[in-house]
C-alpha cells in the first residue's frame, strides 16, 4: 500500500543538516514537546479547527470539503497563521506520495550528495520513509535521519540498512532532566544511541545547551562517556547547539543564550573523551 | 606591410584633452600612480592611426544607452597586447638577462625574483594580469614549511600593496601542493583584494580536503574562484591559465585585445527578432571583428612590441601564442528586449522560450567567430575566442555576460546553476557567475564543493563565491574591499584603482544585492 508523507517544509540546498550539500525534508508531527522547540509549528498535525483561516491577510488559507487548503502562490510568508494556531501546527503542510517527493528532490541532482529527513520527528512516518528511501538510493542519494531517538529499533532496522546513518538528539541525559525538557522519558533514546553506535550508524549527536533549564554539563559528560568507545571504531560528531530564542514560543522564550566561554568549555570536555569532531553552532 | 599615417584632429579635441589632463593633475581623490596612468590614456586619446571599418563610429557612441561596440579603454594606438601571460616557470629556470637575474635557489630568492619580474609585465592596466600558478611555481622551494609561510606571507602582502589593481590573477591547482595550501591559509588571514585567485578544479585530481580548504578561504576572502579544469583543458590544452577577471588564455601568450558588444543596446536597433538575426547582428559582428583585426595588425606589424620587449626577446612570451577575445555583454537585456518587441511573455532566466532565444543568439555569435579568420591567432585555429564580458562601471542597464540580472535570480539555486550551464560552454576565454553564500556554510565547506562538482558536471565553467558578511567582495569579476569603498566614498585616497570601479558598480549595478545562496 502506498503511504503518504505530511511535510512541513523542504529546503532544497541545506548546509546545516549533515555533511555537504543536502536537501532537507521536515516532516510534520513530533512526540516530544521540547520547551525550547525552535519550530513549534511542526509539533502537531492539523486538527482542522480553522482558527488560522480568518488570520490570513491574503486569503491563502480556506476550508474546503473539511480540509484546510493552503495556496502557496497567495502566501506572503507573514506567519500569522502559525501564530494563530492554538495546537502548535501549521496549515502550510503538503501531502506527498513517495513518487512526488522523490521528483521534487531530484531537481537538485547533481548538486546535492544526499537527503536529510528531519522534522518534527521523521520516524513517526516510518512507513512512508520505507517507501521513499529505496527510490532515493536508486538515484544515488544517501540518506540521513535527524531523529529524537524514540523509534522502536526493531522497526527501524530495515531502513537503517539502506541509509548512511542517524543524527540523534540527546536532549538531556538524566530521566528527570529529560522530562523537564521534553515532557517525555528517554530510556529508549539512550538505548537506541548505543544500538546505532554499535552498528556504526550514529553519525552525530547533538544537544541544545540551555543552562537554565537542565544540567547541561552533566548531560554532555554522560553522553560523551556513553559513546566514547564507539567513537573510536567509527567517528561520531558531537554538535553543541547554543540555545537561541529565535522561533521559540513566546511564553517559553525565557532562557538566556549561553556565552561563548561556556560553550568552549563544553567543547573541551567532549574533546577530552576522544571526540575529534566537536562543533558549536 | 601596411603603414597608416597619423590623421589630423581638431584643436577643440586637443583642448578638451588638455582640460581633462589639468583636472586629473588637480584631483584630490587619485593617487599619483592613478594620475599618471589616466594622463597617459588622455594623451593616447589624441592618436588617430588606426583604420576604422565602415560603420564603426556610429556603433562606438559615447552614450551608454546607445553604445554597441567598445574597446574597453585599450587606446587609439595600442602600445602592447591587452593581456600578457609570461611563462614564469621559464624565468625561474633560466633567470633573465635583461633583468640581470640568475635562477633563484630558495623561497626568498624565488619570491623576490617574481616580485621584480611583475614590475616589468605590461597590460592594459599597466599591472600584470597574471602572476603565475603559484602553487606549482613555488612548490620546489617549499622546504621548511614555516619559513616558506613567512616568505609567502611577505610576498602576498608586497603584491597587494604594489600591484594596485585587482585584475591581477594567480592560479593554484588542480593538484594539491604545499605552496597552494600555504597560500590558501594565508589568504584567509590577510583578506586582501590582490591577487585575484583561481583554483583549477578537477574532481579526479584535486583532493576534497584541498578543495574544501579553498572553499573555506573563499568564504573568508572571496577567493579563490573555481575553474572547470576539464573543460578548459579540453579546449585550450594543459597549458591554459586564468588571468584578469576569469579569462582562459595560453601560457606564454595572451590576448592582443578585448572588444565587446553590448547586446542590449544592439537589440534596440532592431524592430523584431527577424531583423535582429538577419541584419542588425551580422553587421555589428562583422564590424567589431574588422576593428579587432585592425588593432591586432597595429600591435603586431607596427607597434614593435614583439621585437623590442624583453619578454618576447627572452622567450617568456611568444607572438604565436597570442589570440584575441571577442566579448559580449548584456545577453539578458537583449533577450528581454526582443521578446517585448515580439509581444512574447517571459524573461531571461525564467522561461524556456527566453533561454532558448539566448542560446540561439550565442550560437549565432559563436558560429560567426568560428568562421572569422585572423592571421595572427594561429594558436586558436586562426579564430578569436568568445568572452562573456562583465560590464564596466559606466554601463547603464547592462547585465554582465550571460548572467541573470541581479534581483531576478531564480528562487531555486539548482535552476540558477543549470541556467549557467547552458551558456558557459561557449566561452573558452572566460565567463563566470558569482554567488554570495549564507554564513552558515563556513562550518560546512563541503557544501560548496558539492555545488561545484554538480555545476561542472552540468557544463558550468567558472564559479565564484563570497560570504554574505565578508569585507572582500567580488564586484563583477574583480575583488574590492567594502571598507575601502567606504573610505573612497568619504573622499579619502585609496591604494587600488579598482576600488573606484567597484564603488561605481555598486551604485549602478546593485552588486551588493545579489541573492544569497
Amino acid at each position: 500500500m502506498k503511504h503518504v508523507g505530511i511535510i512541513n517544509k523542504i529546503i532544497p540546498f541545506s548546509a546545516v543538516d549533515g555533511p555537504g550539500c543536502r536537501t532537507a525534508v521536515f516532516f510534520q508531527g513530533c512526540n516530544f514537546n521540547c520547551q525550547y522547540c525552535h519550530n513549534p509549528e511542526t509539533i502537531s498535525l492539523c486538527k482542522l479547527c480553522g482558527n488560522c483561516v480568518s488570520h490570513c491577510p491574503t486569503g491563502a488559507i480556506y476550508i474546503k470539503e473539511q480540509k484546510v487548503v493552503y495556496e502557496k502562490e497567495k502566501c506572503v510568508e507573514c506567519d500569522a497563521c502559525l501564530k494563530a494556531c492554538p495546537y502548535n501546527s501549521s496549515p502550510k503542510t503538503t501531502v506527498y506520495t513517495p513518487g512526488k517527493l522523490v521528483e521534487t528532490i531530484a531537481v537538485n541532482i547533481p548538486f546535492i550528495r544526499g537527503v536529510t529527513f528531519s522534522g518534527g520527528e521523521c520516524t513517526l512516518q516510518r512507513e512512508f520513509l520505507e517507501e521513499v528511501i529505496p527510490l532515493l538510493s536508486e538515484r544515488g542519494l544517501n540518506v540521513l535521519l535527524d531523529s529524537n531517538g524514540t523509534f522502536s529499533f526493531e522497526q527501524i532496522l530495515p531502513i537503517l540498512e539502506q541509509i548512511e546513518g542517524v543524527m540523534l538528539d540527546i536532549k538531556a541525559f538524566s530521566l528527570e532532566d529529560h522530562i523537564k525538557v521534553t515532557e517525555n522519558e528517554n530510556r529508549i533514546v539512550l538505548t537506541n544511541a548505543v544500538e546505532l553506535a554499535e552498528r556504526e550508524k550514529l553519525k552525530e549527536v547533538r544537544t541544545v545547551i540551555v543552562p537554565e533549564l537542565f544540567d547541561t554539563k552533566k548531560t554532555v559528560i554522560q553522553t560523551a562517556e556513553l559513546l566514547q568507545n564507539y567513537n573510536k571504531q567509527s567517528e561520531i560528531q558531537y554538535k553543541l547547539i547554543k540555545y537561541r530564542p529565535i522561533g521559540v514560543r513566546k511564553e517559553k522564550a525565557i532562557y538566556s543564550t549561553p556565552d561563548t566561554p561556556y560553550m568552549e568549555e563544553l567543547k573541551e570536555i567532549v574533546h577530552s573523551f576522544g571526540f575529534k569532531k566537536v562543533t558549536i553552532t | 606591410m601596411k603603414r597608416n599615417f597619423m590623421k589630423e584632429i581638431s584643436m577643440e579635441r586637443v583642448n578638451e584633452a588638455r582640460n581633462e589632463i589639468l583636472e586629473t593633475i588637480k584631483n584630490h581623490q587619485l593617487t599619483h600612480e592613478q594620475k599618471v596612468s589616466k594622463m597617459a590614456v588622455l594623451a593616447d586619446s589624441l592618436m588617430e592611426v588606426l583604420e576604422y571599418p565602415e560603420g564603426l563610429k556610429e556603433l562606438m557612441s559615447n552614450d551608454p544607452e546607445e553604445k554597441v561596440i567598445c574597446d574597453l579603454g585599450e587606446g587609439h594606438a595600442p602600445v602592447r597586447p591587452r593581456y600578457i601571460i609570461p611563462d614564469y616557470q621559464a624565468f625561474l629556470e633560466h633567470g633573465s638577462e635583461f633583468l640581470g637575474l640568475t635562477p633563484p635557489r630558495d623561497i626568498w630568492e624565488a619570491t623576490n625574483a617574481l616580485l621584480i619580474f611583475y614590475k616589468h609585465v605590461p597590460s592594459v592596466t599597466n599591472y600584470p594580469v597574471y602572476v603565475g600558478n603559484l602553487g606549482e611555481l613555488l612548490e620546489p622551494f617549499v622546504k621548511d614549511e614555516e619559513e616558506a609561510k613567512k616568505a609567502i606571507r611577505l610576498f602576498l602582502i608586497h603584491m597587494d600593496r604594489t600591484i594596485l589593481d585587482s585584475f591581477c590573477h594567480a592560479n593554484i591547482g588542480p593538484t594539491e601542493t604545499k605552496a597552494g595550501r600555504i597560500i590558501l591559509e594565508l589568504e584567509q588571514e590577510l583578506e586582501q583584494a590582490v591577487p585575484n585567485l583561481t583554483l583549477k578544479y578537477d574532481k579526479d585530481i584535486t583532493p576534497d580536503s584541498f578543495a574544501e580548504l579553498a572553499a573555506k578561504t573563499a568564504l573568508k576572502s572571496a577567493k579563490p574562484s573555481f575553474a572547470n579544469h576539464q573543460m578548459f583543458k579540453n579546449e585550450l590544452g594543459d597549458d591554459y591559465v586564468i588571468a584578469s577577471c576569469y579569462n582562459g588564455l595560453k601560457l606564454g601568450g595572451g590576448s592582443y585585445t578585448l572588444c565587446r558588444m553590448l547586446l542590449g543596446n544592439l537589440a534596440k536597433k532592431a524592430h523584431n527578432k527577424k531583423e535582429f538575426f538577419e541584419d542588425v547582428l551580422p553587421q555589428a559582428l562583422e564590424i567589431m571583428a574588422l576593428y579587432m583585426d585592425e588593432r591586432i595588425r597595429f600591435i603586431v606589424e607596427e607597434s614593435g612590441f614583439f621585437e623590442s620587449n624583453f619578454l618576447a626577446k627572452e622567450g617568456f612570451i611568444k607572438r604565436e601564442r597570442f589570440t584575441a577575445m571577442y566579448g559580449i555583454v548584456g545577453l539578458a537585456d537583449c533577450v528581454n528586449n526582443l521578446l517585448e518587441k515580439e509581444n512574447i511573455e517571459g524573461r531571461f532566466g525564467h522561461s524556456k522560450l527566453a533561454d532558448d532565444l539566448g542560446v540561439e543568439i550565442i550560437q549565432a555569435i559563436d558560429s560567426f567567430v568560428k568562421n572569422h579568420n585572423n592571421p595572427y591567432c594561429e594558436i586558436t585555429g586562426g579564430h578569436f575566442l568568445l568572452h562573456a564580458q562583465v560590464g564596466i562601471d559606466s554601463d547603464v542597464d547592462s547585465t554582465p555576460g550571460c548572467r541573470i540580472p541581479i534581483g531576478e535570480e531564480p528562487e531555486n539555486f539548482a535552476e540558477h546553476l543549470l541556467h549557467c550551464g547552458k551558456f558557459h560552454p561557449y566561452f573558452p576565454s572566460g565567463i563566470g557567475d558569482i554567488f554570495p553564500i549564507e554564513v552558515t556554510v563556513e562550518k560546512n565547506p563541503a557544501y560548496l564543493i558539492d555545488v561545484v562538482k554538480g555545476a561542472f558536471e552540468k557544463g558550468v565553467r567558472y564559479l565564484s563565491f563570497y560570504s554574505s558578511n565578508s569585507d572582500v567582495v567580488r564586484i563583477t569579476g574583480y575583488l574590492v574591499k567594502r571598507s575601502e569603498m567606504e573610505k573612497l566614498k568619504n573622499g579619502e585616497n585609496v591604494l587600488l584603482d579598482t576600488t573606484k570601479l567597484g564603488l561605481d558598480s555598486v551604485k549602478n549595478s546593485h552588486v551588493l544585492e545579489r541573492k544569497v545562496r
